[in-house]
């Protein structure tokens, strides 16, 4: 028992372990014969709320107030404009990455510069900044669905050895947040601003430039997660983002990182990220109607949350 | 004496005790409030002092022992029973509502106040209660706590629990009322306390002001250690008597080896007087500055307003160039979900590092080595901060600045709340750190560390009164320029 | 004591002045606006946005925000459209159920200091999927009562300026003057100290939930009441117009700082916004972006003058 210690006392393992549970659960169900099949889909689709997860929980870390509610638009503008840039020329599949990510860069830019001059809550400045990216995204994704490159699409649903691309990208996306959070100065930066941005400041730590680099970092993840997402499905759409304002906040509480900053795990998003996905299949596999899906959704999200707290003044 | 003629007492405490983890914060303490009397509590930090308030104002409730309010005993405690029994507190940190405006809060601290019209009524009640404990005073009564100052806020914190709505307050406990008070309403509000006590109230004063428990209690407790350790009536109480009985040695005047700092030594801080200054600030590469006069005038903004200019909010700092020791650890200081080590390492990440990358070996090998030289008293430095003592704490965040190549090291009162052994450590350490070439600049509300400086500017109200050098540094000219002038 | 009370005027003169520099703009593009009927056409949507609207004001009061009040709404616009024409009962137990479901999800917030962004998130699928499930495609009708009061052809001002000056004052008595009001923002703005006090802060925030849940499911009365029907998407957008408008009327996100005046003409200034761009002809595609670009013009404006304040 005294072995398992260390591991239970790891905020991520109850995300991994609801999700186990959901897999068994929905592939008995099935007799295990779409085991495999769902594997694949859950690490695919898990994969995309990894990268916008991954971007909000660096945004969640930096303490109460920080969220970036820019996302679902950023993911739509990305994935429009990449796809118009390319074409479907495959020879500007790399350029049309470096598009998606330069769109990133700009919306993170303009995120952090509305909370810095207004002097706004970050949650009122990604607000109004999505408003004007998505208005952006509709004028721009006028007229007809443009197909991604044939070798991209190619790629984004295409697997190797088995594991979808999608899930590697994911994984390799995740690998550098991971470095960033546990081994760089950076991570130690915004853990130290989630938990008291003055004592930070006091200590030598540049806020507002650690700030700035977060906004601008999620704005990217939510970028390229649009860029593969639209190849993926084999066109942008306009609502292509909205699922994923929900998902990304819920997959970072989920995943154990602390709502009130300060403390993240990577673990934790991929553990949150394949359970929320998995919550929907299994609704799915009992044939339930989409009230009773989305119903039952919203309250295994809230229990999940509830389950993972600690009580008002509970001290540990 | 005939017992059964004395009224019970107001409050009364039996046996009780509270411990915070390992530490036992109350320690078995006995206490009874009678009608009628103003009681002083002394005692150092740490002595327990905040924990028998809590207690008493049903803000905690004790581990083991007993409480009554008024001979009735309180069975289910807490801060219903504590309201009921008529004990009222104004508290050391400043508790209104700041987004309502005075009568509001009036209307929230008293329950009584209820039906159609209260507005009215709370604010005839308000506007006398002020009226009566600060007279003169210019406080708009409808106006929002918001736009209040600091001392105007505590005023108004005072008149409130002062107040009788439907009842007459029994117990007022004052946890260090004066703390932003000038020495006119000081005397203001002390005047108060013995008109409220003649009348049959009680008092319950906390303050580091010897002068005002002398003049105002009518017996006095002293506590250390959690325990209540001497009760006398005031007379048998001189300053020196009080000051024995809580325990801290009377030092010998500081000043022993007044340190020469070569006047040629190259300036580090020149900045101009700001307006009402009687003359600039400047720093000399090896010295210790101290910043003094009374609490909240001005010395912290002087001591941030240094760091901001030297460090960035967009761009890493240069750890070369200064460092900052915060004294309110939990406002500014510890990053409480971290390792001792990693606050420890915060102060220089960039020296363990390669190519941004932590170097988790030479962290260790850091920790390791200010383990050793501040003599922090912990098992592994991987235990969380929160686990050491305050004293142990502060140890960290000057290890922290210390442990960077910083040329000026900013302290902001880092002394409160930390023992007296650990005092003397640090002493050590900044003398030696001086005299390898580093400037400190010390603000410091204790009269002794004043005294270690090599020159000491006095502030009050935002500027700088006073410069004293060598042997001008005493308490008699440190307070004489803090008060000059407000006396009327 | 001067500074106090132009800090107060502010507070409600930048929402009041961007509200008439709007509506002079559309009269001056659309002259035939100024009138009864103008007017009315204007300014009929702002009722149900204005009710939206002092609910998240309510919610913003205790330091927490409702991101599940567009769903909310259009939950209740169905239960209305669906139960109340027929079966006023059931219709008004399962709006009673829903404001006890706000209150408890107040007290969940409160008892596990859960981040209300996060629950009113889940929730917000809670109540989606309500709706579908109670009315799965557009329909249903409003009650006669309904749409008589909403289109009441009252004489010289029109019905939706005086039913939002109603909304407006009665938040104000509430909200602004009660003991109930006062312990709400007290809540907001230093609830140890309102718990020190004797009160209760759970029973302050359950009541805060159940007083905005109330208002919500008035906005959703209205709005059937305009449109005749419901669908469970009709009000999705209300939850980012009800936290714009908090804002725009001078509200804080932390604090417990809020003005029921001001959301009030924040929702009409969110609402007239929306009307000036078609009357400009300009593309729906902007709508959205505009609204936004409203929203950081009037932030950016508050900047300015509390600076020049300053």
């Amino acid at each position: 028992m005294n072995a398992l210690k260390p591991v239970l006392s790891k905020p991520w393992i109850w995300s991994w372990l609801a999700a186990a549970l959901t897999f068994a659960a929905t592939a008995l169900f099935t007799g295990g014969s779409s085991a495999f099949g769902l594997s694949q889909a859950t690490l695919t689709f898990a994969a995309f709320s990894v990268m916008v997860g991954l971007g909000q929980m660096l945004v969640i870390t930096l303490g109460p107030g920080n969220v970036d509610l820019s996302v679902p638009a950023t993911i739509t503008l990305s994935g429009t404009l990449a796809l118009k840039f390319m074409e479907t020329e495959s020879s500007l599949i790399l350029p049309g990455l470096l598009v998606a990510i330069v769109i990133g860069l700009a919306v993170g830019m303009a995120n952090y510069a509305l909370i810095k001059l207004l002097r706004i809550p970050p949650i009122i400045a990604t607000l109004s900044m999505s408003f004007l990216v998505q208005s952006l995204a509709i004028w721009s994704n006028r007229g007809l669905r443009i197909k991604p490159p044939e070798a991209l699409a190619t790629f984004t649903t295409g697997t190797v050895f088995g594991v979808p691309n999608i899930a590697l990208a994911g994984l390799l996306l995740s690998f550098v947040i991971w470095w960033l959070l546990e081994r760089s100065i950076y991570g130690r930066w915004i853990s130290a601003i989630g938990q008291s941005p003055f004592a930070a400041r006091m200590a030598g730590i540049p806020v507002d430039g650690t700030r700035f680099v977060t906004y601008v970092l999620c704005a990217v993840l939510a970028a390229i997660c649009g860029y593969l997402l639209a190849s993926f499905s084999g066109g942008a759409a306009l609502n292509m983002g909205t699922e994923y304002l929900l998902m990304s906040i819920a997959v970072v509480v989920i995943g154990g990182c602390a709502v009130a900053g300060g403390n993240s795990n990577v673990p934790g998003i991929w553990g949150a990220s394949l359970f929320m996905f998995l919550v929907v299949s299994m609704l799915n596999t009992y044939g339930f109607g989409a009230g009773i899906r989305l119903m039952l959704t919203g309250l295994i999200i809230i229990a999940v949350i509830v389950a993972a707290s600690r009580p008002l003044n509970g001290r540990k | 004496m005939n017992m059964t003629l004395e009224p019970p007492p107001v409050v009364s405490a039996r046996g009780v005790r509270v411990a915070f983890g390992a530490v036992k914060a109350l320690d078995g303490v006995d206490l009874d409030i009678l009608p009628g009397e103003a009681l002083g509590l002394v005692g150092h930090n740490g002595a327990g002092k905040s924990t028998i308030v809590n207690v008493i104002n049903g803000g905690l409730t004790p581990h083991e022992g007993r409480l009554a309010y008024g001979g009735q005993e309180s069975v289910a405690g807490g801060v219903g029973s504590a309201r009921a029994g008529g004990v009222r507190c104004v508290f050391q940190e400043l508790s209104l509502c700041p987004n309502l405006t005075i009568v509001e809060n009036t209307r929230l601290m008293h329950r009584g106040l209820t039906g159609f019209g209260w507005r009215k009524r709370a604010l005839a009640l308000i506007s006398q209660t002020l009226g009566d404990i600060f007279p003169g005073h210019r406080i708009d009564c409808t106006g929002t706590v918001g736009d209040l100052s600091i001392a105007e806020r505590q005023m108004v914190e005072i008149a409130i629990n002062f107040m009788t709505v439907t009842e007459a307050p029994r117990l007022v406990i004052l946890d260090e009322p004066t703390s932003s008070l000038d020495a006119a309403l000081a005397e203001q509000l002390m005047a108060h306390v013995r008109r409220f006590v003649g009348a049959g109230g009680s008092v319950l004063l906390i303050s580091h002001i010897l002068g005002e428990i002398l003049s105002t209690s009518t017996r006095i407790v002293v506590m250390k250690d959690g325990k209540v350790v001497v009760t006398k009536p005031v007379a048998g109480f001189t300053a020196k008597s009080l000051v024995e009985a809580m325990g801290s040695v009377i030092k010998e005047k500081g000043h022993a080896a007044a340190r020469a700092v070569a006047g040629d030594a190259p300036e580090v801080i020149n900045l101009p007087a700001s307006r009402g200054s009687v003359c600039g600030f400047s720093a000399r590469k090896g010295e210790i500055i101290g910043l003094a006069g009374l609490g909240g005038h001005g010395q912290t903004d002087t001591l941030l307003s240094l760091y901001r200019a030297r460090s960035s909010n967009w761009w890493p700092k240069r750890p070369e160039d200064i460092a900052f020791v915060a004294g309110d650890r939990s406002l500014n200081g510890t990053f409480p979900l971290w390792s001792i080590l990693r606050n420890l390492s915060i102060g220089d990440l960039g020296a363990l590092s390669s190519r941004f990358a932590i170097d988790h070996g030479r962290e260790e090998a850091l920790g390791e080595d200010w383990k050793a030289k501040t003599a922090i008293r912990t098992p592994d430095m991987h235990n969380p901060i929160l686990s050491l003592s305050g004293g142990n704490q502060q140890k960290v965040l000057f290890a922290r600045a210390l442990s960077t190549p910083a040329a000026i090291v900013l302290m902001d009162d880092p002394m409160r709340g930390v023992d007296i052994g650990t005092k003397q450590d640090v002493y050590a350490i900044i003398r030696a750190e001086a005299e390898a070439g580093r400037t400190f600049v010390w603000y410091s509300t204790e009269m002794d560390e004043i005294c270690l400086c090599d020159r000491v500017y006095v502030f009050r109200d935002g500027a700088i009164v006073a410069e004293l050098k060598g042997e001008e540094i005493s308490e008699d000219h440190v307070l004489a320029a803090s008060f000059s002038g407000e006396a009327a | 004591m001067k500074k106090g009370l132009s800090a107060k005027t502010m507070r409600l003169m930048i929402p009041v002045v961007s509200l008439v520099v709007l509506l002079v703009a559309v009269f001056w593009l659309q002259p035939r606006a100024m009138s009864y009927m103008g007017m009315n056409l204007l300014f009929n949507l702002a009722v149900p946005i204005a009710l939206a609207t002092i609910a998240q004001m309510v919610i913003i009061a205790v330091n927490d925000l409702d991101l599940s009040i567009g769903t909310f709404v259009s939950f209740a616009a169905c239960v209305t459209a669906v139960y109340l024409p027929t079966d006023p009962l059931t219709g008004i137990l399962i709006l009673a159920l829903a404001i006890g479901a706000y209150a408890l999800m107040g007290v969940i917030i409160h008892l596990r200091d859960l981040p209300s962004i996060v629950v009113t998130l889940g929730m917000s699928f809670v109540w989606g999927g309500l709706a579908v499930l109670i009315l799965p495609a557009p329909g249903g009708t409003a009650p006669v009562w309904l749409r008589a009061l909403m289109t009441a052809a009252t004489p010289v001002i029109p019905f939706a300026i005086i039913a939002s000056i109603v909304i407006a004052l009665v938040a104000h008595l509430i909200v602004m003057r009660s003991t109930f009001g006062v312990a709400i923002r007290g809540v907001g703005g230093n609830a140890r100290s309102v718990a020190r006090a004797g009160w209760s802060v759970l029973k302050i925030k359950a009541m805060a939930y159940a007083l905005s849940g109330l208002f919500s499911v008035l906005a959703g009365m209205a709005l059937v009441g305009l449109t005749t029907s419901a669908d469970a998407n009709i009000a999705l957008r209300y939850t980012l117009l009800s936290i714009a408008g908090v804002i725009l009327g001078g509200g804080e996100f932390v604090g417990g700082r809020v003005s029921p005046l001001g959301a009030v003409v924040g929702a009409l200034t969110l609402t007239l916004a929306g009307s000036f761009l078609s009357f400009l002809r300009i593309s729906p595609d902007w709508q959205i972006g505009a609204q936004g670009a409203v929203l950081i013009i009037v932030l950016g404006l508050r900047l300015l003058l509390s600076r020049r304040e300053a």
